[in-house]
């Protein structure tokens, strides 16, 4: 086709976690309607069939909600657009002749993998420290027996449509996960059903997420910007306050 | 009969589900931690069954081949699940729900399952409020309801477009609890490859560690698959890229057997492909459907754009030919319409889609309630097509998207292999030929939360278990075939990619086995498959090592699969002379061009027994249907 | 008090500990202006200001010894802070695109911190040693106004205030968003607050060594 764009690529390829990694050139020839990740399929394409191993990333729904992909483009997350994931990023975007550098989440709680695929599993456990509400499956009453306001609902919604990708560690200079987890501690703080567990959650995720290695927030707002699902950095204020709050109120001394 | 035994217990169909409950064998409270459950797959029906297993006291061990259950493809479903709640007050009822179900399955499913799926569909609204999720709201604070496809009522409960997402999360985070309890054990970046059957029962899996290479091999009391449809065997559909069946074929090929393979569901409403390099379709909820209309120009040829073109001179054809459903019939006739009017040539610029319009929506409702309903809609399409459908009608057109045909389960959920229990859209139980929107995810859950901790009591309670741990012979000569086949799929070396030969492979399915099939296409795919599958094994190039994370291998092995499931799929359709639902045979239509079932002689499961690669034997499940009266499908 | 520890040492609890300690230096900041502004008055006026500060001269000391604690807390923690968050990002990208995504203040409150602290070692050598070493003796006009009308001092202060400016920019409105009061309605206003008190903190300190500079006596 006499449209497609030719590019260089400048991949970031590391064989294993430990070994020394180092951005390869690639030129690629590709039709602007595809998306980031065809393009990447392309080259792989052409890579198997010269024998050469392909580039590994990871992607799965390419719909921007499993949050499965990730790839620093030009030094952002997800690439130049605002509130999409990489799968989203269409080659459009992109000028004739232009230079993309491609490189994987940079975190000390993102430990690389192989070239673009990192390790983001610190999350899971963040949220197995206490971003659930307990209650047993068959225990709950009647779905309307508790009214909830519909701004509250939205809101809460807001701060649910966290898809986890892991873009705002990956962006903040401070390697810092208070986005993410300030997402899932006010969907919670907002909603009735999450108030008893209230304190103990705050307390008890960021302590997990201090453990792991995340920094703390220094309020750039870099996060927001880059979050695929423009999660609000007024999440990170709730937490702040919920935390505050927790530590005032809770009766637990030990930690 | 034969062997297939659907154990539907007997009575009222209103208290069949309470009474089996009832009579099913419970185990002890202390017991349960004796007992070892493996869930594979941890999307809504996989985390749901872990965490409620896990709750109830049952030592769980859950597999994904994701990096987190989180990203389980369950996430993707955008526009609602259904519950005969009746909070609109407009008829609803658990029988209605049922009806509707079963109806729009074209008559093709059990009616026990169904009823009990309608049933306990509340319950499941509660359970997710309980936890959390944040469905939509009315401004007296209680629960929105949506209409969706092949129903009149408003039961479809939602969260803005991203139901799918938030149903999953809650289940995530039911899940995540159980794993920080301790009495689930989550293992990530697992792919199962086989299914171990010792003494005729399932006790165990063998895996590849996706970061290592490491084939392992975990023992099991029982085995609980949740590992998702096959659409991906038409390499482009609104399925993730790795969602695969490979979990579900390894326990095929292990006994279990497969049913209805060839029901598959193309949904209508896809964005239109791009071009050749295009990886995945992508779907746009159905519930667009609720406040558009679809239609394409009435003269062959008419290119002009679509604000050109005069009231008049646009056909919406599904409120012409189905005036009482309209624009909301059903997915499979919505679908075969579609292709109609663009095999007609009178597609958008003669191509192959259709206009979805909210013009007139936007223009009754406001931009803004458009917006806060199906903002989320809008802002994909605008960003993957280039265009903004505020302004200009969306181009859409079907795509695979569900397959309603799975592994045989009876009415415990259970396979044909005794202790092999498959939930979701793995299995076959619900959907009959047809799927509604906006099941798939109370079917999920409904399996996962209310049906397997209740069923998989009774086989543990019942069935007297020898000691058998990852040494027995079963689990070696196992590991040995799964590293068999990765040397063997390393070593052939050849020419033609994994990505390639699989495309070809989707071409010939969607081609041949796509929205419209016949004798002599499926006859012909057959073979074409098997010619394909001979060059995949001598030709295919699969690039780097076994003992490390490689991606390309564990396509191979997925394609692998697909091109020899996909032959069971043909020979199902080829099998299936009726047209019903979503597999629609061009030599069975009726004059106006509707599906024309054949009760006499179809009405059955058709139910696979794997006998070699290319040889099945065929069981068929008689479907009584004994509460509700077998019609011809009319949505007019 | 194992709880307390804990939480002074929390990624959180250590940013409160900033937005609480920058709060009370924000508003010490208004105080010390409105002081230095009595400069204008001329020597009287001034140096009436200071020995009316001399009259309350114990409350003075303890409220410079928590002045002190202030300072040492927000500046330690700060290094603290900053020193951990480059171990939690040991690697940066290769293509640096910070500049789309956030403020250069936001980026850069630990070297604008730097030079500030920097300052206020020379500030306190310069003013307050000789100032209380001389036993209230001293003429406190003439050393300021001295000070200020050297022009590689009065440049180094209006460099260091144009700095805190920038500091304080960020600071006020991410204090606020630390102590959690970010609301849909406000926090835009506030951040305008925070931005004209910065440039008022700025001008108004930065004024002086440019009067004593440029304007006094000619």
């Amino acid at each position: 086709m006499n449209n497609n764009l030719n590019l260089k690529l400048k991949v970031w390829r590391q064989s294993n976690p430990k070994a020394v990694g180092a951005f390869v050139d690639y030129n690629v020839s590709v039709s602007p309607d595809a998306s980031f990740l065809e393009m990447l399929d392309e080259l792989n394409n052409e890579l198997e069939k010269n024998n050469q191993e392909p580039v590994v990333f990871e992607s799965d729904c390419r719909e921007g909600i499993c949050g499965t992909c990730g790839m620093v483009i030009n030094g952002e997350p997800h690439g130049p657009l605002r509130k999409i994931a990489t799968c989203q990023l269409h080659m459009r975007n992109f000028k004739d002749g232009q230079t993309i550098w491609v490189e994987p989440f940079r975190a000390k709680a993102f430990p690389i993998i192989k070239d673009l695929a990192v390790d983001r599993s610190a999350f899971d456990k963040i949220i197995q420290a206490g971003g659930y509400i307990s209650v047993n499956t068959g225990s709950a009453q009647d779905a309307n027996a508790l009214p909830i306001s519909k701004d509250i609902a939205s809101d809460a919604f807001d701060s649910a449509a966290c898809i986890g990708c892991g873009a705002c560690v990956a962006t903040c200079k401070n390697g810092s996960a208070m986005l993410f987890v300030s997402a899932k501690v006010t969907q919670f703080a907002l909603l009735p059903q999450g108030q008893p567990e209230r304190q103990q959650r705050a307390e008890a995720m960021v302590a997990k997420m201090d453990e792991l290695g995340f920094g703390s927030c220094s309020n750039t707002y870099a996060c927001e910007a880059e979050c695929p699902k423009g999660i609000s950095v007024r999440n990170i204020a709730k937490l702040n306050h919920e935390y505050l709050s927790a530590k005032c109120k809770s009766t637990n001394v030990e930690a | 009969m034969g062997i297939l035994d659907s154990k539907v217990p007997a009575g009222p169909i209103e208290s069949k589900w309470t009474n089996h409950k009832f009579n099913l064998k419970l185990v002890n409270p202390a017991n349960k931690r004796k007992y070892e459950i493996i869930v594979v797959g941890t999307g809504l029906a996989g985390a749901s069954a872990a965490a409620t297993l896990g709750e109830l006291g049952y030592k769980v061990k859950a597999f994904s081949f994701h990096d987190s259950p989180r990203r389980a493809h369950s996430i993707a479903a955008q526009g609602g699940i259904n519950a005969a709640k009746n909070y609109q007050n407009d008829g609803d009822s658990i029988f209605r729900l049922f009806y509707d179900t079963i109806k729009g399955g074209d008559f093709r499913a059990r009616e026990a399952n169904v009823y009990r799926l309608a049933e306990v569909s509340g319950n499941i609204i509660d359970q997710c409020v309980a936890q959390g999720v944040p469905f939509a709201r009315e401004y007296g604070g209680l629960l929105d309801n949506r209409s969706f496809g092949g129903a009149q009522v408003s039961r479809t409960f939602y969260a803005r477009g991203q139901t799918g997402q938030q149903l999953l999360l809650g289940a995530y985070s039911a899940l995540s609890r159980q794993i920080n309890n301790g009495s689930v054990q989550m293992f990530n970046r697992r792919e199962m490859l086989d299914l171990i059957v010792i003494d005729g029962a399932a006790r165990g899996i063998v895996v590849r560690n996706l970061l290592t290479g490491e084939i392992e091999k975990y023992s099991g009391h029982a085995v609980v698959l949740a590992t998702g449809g096959y659409s991906n065997v038409f390499f482009l559909s609104t399925n993730a890229m790795n969602s695969n069946a490979t979990a579900i074929w390894r326990a095929h090929k292990k006994g279990a057997f497969f049913a209805n393979p060839c029901y598959t569901q193309i949904h209508p409403t896809c964005l239109p492909l791009h071009g050749e390099s295009q990886s995945k379709l992508t779907l746009m909820s159905e519930s667009l459907r609720n406040d558009g209309r679809v239609w394409v120009p009435k003269k062959k040829g008419d290119h002009r754009p679509p604000n050109q073109i005069p009231e008049d001179e646009r056909d919406y054809y599904l409120e012409r030919k189905y005036p009482s459903y309209g624009n909301l019939s059903p997915r499979d006739i919505s679908s075969r319409s579609a292709k109609e009017v663009c095999d007609e040539g009178r597609g958008v610029n003669g191509g192959e889609a259709v206009y979805l319009d909210l013009s007139e929506a936007i223009k009754r409702l406001g931009k803004k309630s458009i917006e806060e309903k199906y903002g989320n809609l809008f802002d994909m399409y605008a960003n993957i097509t280039g265009e903004n459908p505020y302004d200009v009608p969306m181009k859409i057109y079907p795509a695979p998207h569900y397959t309603m045909g799975g592994l045989w389960v009876d009415y415990n959920l259970m396979s044909t292999v005794p202790g092999l229990f498959v939930l979701g859209e793995a299995n076959f139980s619900d959907h009959g030929a047809n799927r509604l929107g906006a099941s798939a995810l109370m079917q999920g859950l409904a399996d996962g939360y209310f049906v397997i901790p209740y069923t998989i009591g009774d086989y543990l309670a019942t069935t007297k278990f020898s000691p058998v741990s990852v040494t027995h012979d079963e689990f070696k000569k196992s590991e040995e075939g799964v590293k068999e086949q990765v040397k063997k799929l390393l070593s052939i070396k050849g020419k033609i990619t994994v990505d390639e030969i699989h495309k070809k492979l989707g071409r010939l399915m969607w081609n041949k086995v796509g929205m419209a099939r016949n004798e002599k296409g499926l006859k012909e795919v057959i073979g074409e498959i098997k010619e394909l599958r001979e060059e995949f094994w001598k030709n295919v190039n699969v690039v780097g090592k076994d003992n490390d994370l490689n991606q390309t291998l564990e396509r191979a092995g997925r394609v692998a699969d697909y091109l020899e499931l996909g032959e069971l799929m043909a020979t199902d359709a080829l099998n299936r002379n009726e047209s019903c639902g979503g597999h629609f045979r061009e030599e069975y239509q009726t004059e106006e061009g509707e599906a024309k079932r054949d009760d006499e002689n179809y009405r059955y499961v058709a139910a696979w027994q794997f006998e070699n690669v290319g040889k099945w034997n065929l069981h068929k499940e008689q479907l009584e249907f004994e509460f509700l009266h077998l019609a011809q499908r009319s949505y007019k | 008090m194992s709880w307390f520890w804990q939480f002074t040492n929390s990624s959180i609890g250590k940013k409160l500990t900033m937005a609480f300690t920058g709060i009370l230096l924000i508003i010490f900041l208004i105080i010390h202006l409105a002081g230095n502004l009595s400069l204008y008055g001329g020597e009287k006026a001034f140096n009436s200001y200071a020995g009316t500060l001399e009259i309350v001269k114990p409350l003075i000391r303890i409220i410079e010894i928590l002045l002190a604690l202030i300072f040492i807390l927000h500046i330690f923690n700060g290094i603290r802070v900053w020193w951990e968050n480059k171990k939690s990002k040991p690697i940066d990208y290769a293509i640096n695109a910070k500049s789309k995504n956030s403020t250069l203040f936001s980026r850069t409150m630990i070297h604008t911190g730097v030079v500030v602290f920097i300052f206020l070692i020379i500030h306190l050598v310069t003013f307050w040693y000789p100032y209380n070493a001389g036993g209230g003796e001293l003429n406190l006009y003439q050393l300021v106004s001295g000070r200020f009308s050297d022009p590689i001092y009065g440049w180094f202060y209006i460099v260091a205030m144009l700095l805190l400016g920038f500091h304080l920019n960020h600071g006020f409105q991410s204090a606020f968003q630390t102590m959690g009061w970010n609301h849909k309605k406000y926090f835009s206003l506030i951040q305008l607050i925070g931005t004209i008190y910065a440039t008022l903190i700025a001008i108004g300190f930065a004024s002086l060594p440019i009067y004593f500079l440029y304007f006094h006596g000619r």
